[in-house]
């Protein structure tokens, strides 16, 4: 059974984090990270080669930290399998006690470490979706019959600062009808903006996770507003960070507040610590979570 | 539509010819001219190159499109000086070589590079609209191919990698939904992008494909 559904369920304001598997076999560092997480979140997210970067599995590392006694969410792109492939690791998710999957479609292939590898895409994210969903009635996409039909809690991203923000919103409305029971969200730094985006998505009545990057320097910020799709980080808070003496602590103090401003609007927060797994019970203490 | 090819590089070229003294060159009078990449100049300077590199030319030809059934006469004509090299060097798309080696004994060695079939936008600039995938969406994405124009080949709209109107993969390029977005909003069609597309049947995509028009 999920934790993270009965949590969410509960209406407990919920906090997910993500872990990233290591580039190689070394997984020391990765269950260090998962063991400091544990008591703090009720899931942890595994990415999937993110930025299409070649890595350890995110299912191998989903089942090792489930014998670590780490709740997880099994991230899954659409962009290095077929639907075969996909739906052959959706039934072995399940049968590994995997529940909380996460459908993607994954960045391009040449933004990552083998951009001479070919891009897959059979399905997207929203037939991932869809694929699982068949799943658990019982049938492949083939419907051929299943002998025994998992059970999923399906998650789903949105973007709530993308420009311009009505096809995206297209977009989730298809995820929530292709069976998405979650949304966990781009980053977000301009709770105004997060709120008109919630009040849309508040009809579809699926719990959303508020995806938040601590920011950790006026460097990061820049870069991640010229680089990072949907993700702008706002002149003043730029400013904040570059004048302050101690940027670890005023990058606790901004993610904190950040946190406690969305926090009336949504469900929860999902925190990408990209490298600072470590501090997220740091930021956690300083949000009051 | 013209087919767009690159010329090989002098290095792979190199390669390719290494084992024999003696060729025949074949330029394409269609498509192959219009990319600059295998009419009559290009076989020129091909033919230059080779003798320089202490190659024999034993003739040359453009054929006006060597990708059809004409060539074969054309082959025919020549056919002594095709007898007397040791390799046929191709300078048209693989059409064109293809065709080529189905009407001659000899060894047929490729120029060009063949990229991709182009619609020409601004004189001399062609771009990619088709993937031939054999079950067209045109009718629901206001004439824009999101299976072309997006390198994800998304059927249900925009990754979340679109940035100001831009593609994740290459920024200089406008994001494929996006545009449908604009023109299916402009028509009042938006509706078209609220309803589920189904997963691309790659069935009607398995190679090789064959057509029989015959009435
Ligand atoms: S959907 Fe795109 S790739 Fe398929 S036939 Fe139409 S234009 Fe060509
Ligand atoms: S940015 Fe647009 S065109 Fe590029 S991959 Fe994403 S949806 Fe496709």
């Amino acid at each position: 059974m999920s934790k993270l559904r009965d949590a969410l369920q509960s209406g407990r304001f919920v906090v997910t984090a993500e872990i990233a598997p290591p580039k190689g076999v070394d997984i020391s560092e990765m269950l260090d990270s998962a063991h400091l997480l544990r008591d703090r979140v009720t899931a942890v997210n595994v990415t999937d080669q993110q930025s299409s970067v070649m890595r350890l599995g995110s299912l191998a590392a989903c089942h090792l930290l489930a014998d670590n006694g780490v709740e997880t969410v099994f991230q899954m792109t659409t962009r290095d399998r077929n639907r075969i492939a996909l739906q052959s690791d959706l039934l072995s998710a399940y049968v590994m006690g995997i529940e909380n999957v996460l459908c993607l479609t994954g960045d391009y292939v040449t933004l990552g470490d083998h951009p001479h590898a070919k891009p897959v895409f059979d399905l997207e994210s929203v037939g991932l979706l869809r694929a699982a969903k068949q799943l658990e009635r019982g049938s492949d996409m083939s419907e051929k019959p299943l002998k025994g039909a998992p059970k999923f809690f399906l998650g789903a991203v949105v973007t709530p600062g993308a420009n311009p923000l009505e096809p995206q919103l297209f977009k989730m409305e298809k995820k929530v009808a292709a069976g998405a029971q979650f949304f966990q969200t781009q980053a977000v730094y301009e709770p105004s903006r997060f709120e008109s985006f919630m009040q849309y998505a508040r009809q579809f009545k699926v719990p959303v996770l508020a995806g938040i990057i601590p920011l950790k320097s006026a460097g990061m910020a820049r870069f991640m507003n010229n680089n990072v799709a949907g993700v702008y980080v706002p002149e003043a808070l730029i400013e904040e960070i570059s004048k302050a003496d101690d940027k670890y602590r005023k990058s606790l103090e901004i993610t904190a507040r950040l946190i406690n401003q969305i926090r009336p609007m949504c469900d929860g927060v999902h925190v990408m610590a990209i490298g600072w797994e470590r501090k997220v019970p740091d930021i956690l203490d300083a949000a009051g979570l | 539509m013209y087919t767009i090819t690159k010329q090989k590089t002098g290095q792979e070229l190199k390669e390719s010819l290494a084992t024999f003294d003696s060729l025949y060159v074949i330029g394409c009078g269609t498509c192959a001219t219009a990319c600059h990449t295998g009419g009559k100049a290009e076989v020129m300077s091909m033919k230059t190159m080779l003798q320089e590199a202490g190659k024999t030319v034993t003739g040359w030809m453009v054929v006006p499109t060597p990708c059809d059934s004409l060539t074969r006469f054309a082959i025919e004509e020549e056919s002594d000086r095709i007898a007397s090299a040791s390799a046929v060097l191709v300078m048209a798309c693989a059409y064109g070589v293809q065709n080529v080696a189905a009407f001659t004994e000899k060894a047929v060695i490729p120029a060009l590079d063949t990229l991709f079939f182009g619609m020409e936008g601004a004189p001399g600039q062609f771009s990619e609209v088709c993937l031939q995938c054999g079950e067209c969406v045109l009718a629901s994405t206001g004439g824009i191919c999101p299976i072309t124009s997006c390198p994800k080949g998304l059927v249900n709209g925009p990754c979340g990698g679109t940035k100001e109107g831009k593609c994740e993969v290459d920024a200089s390029r406008d994001c494929a939904w996006t545009l449908i977005y604009n023109r299916l909003k402009k028509q009042g069609r938006l509706d078209l992008m609220r309803k589920i597309q189904s997963p691309k049947d790659f069935q009607k995509m398995t190679h090789p494909r064959r057509a029989s028009v015959i009435a």
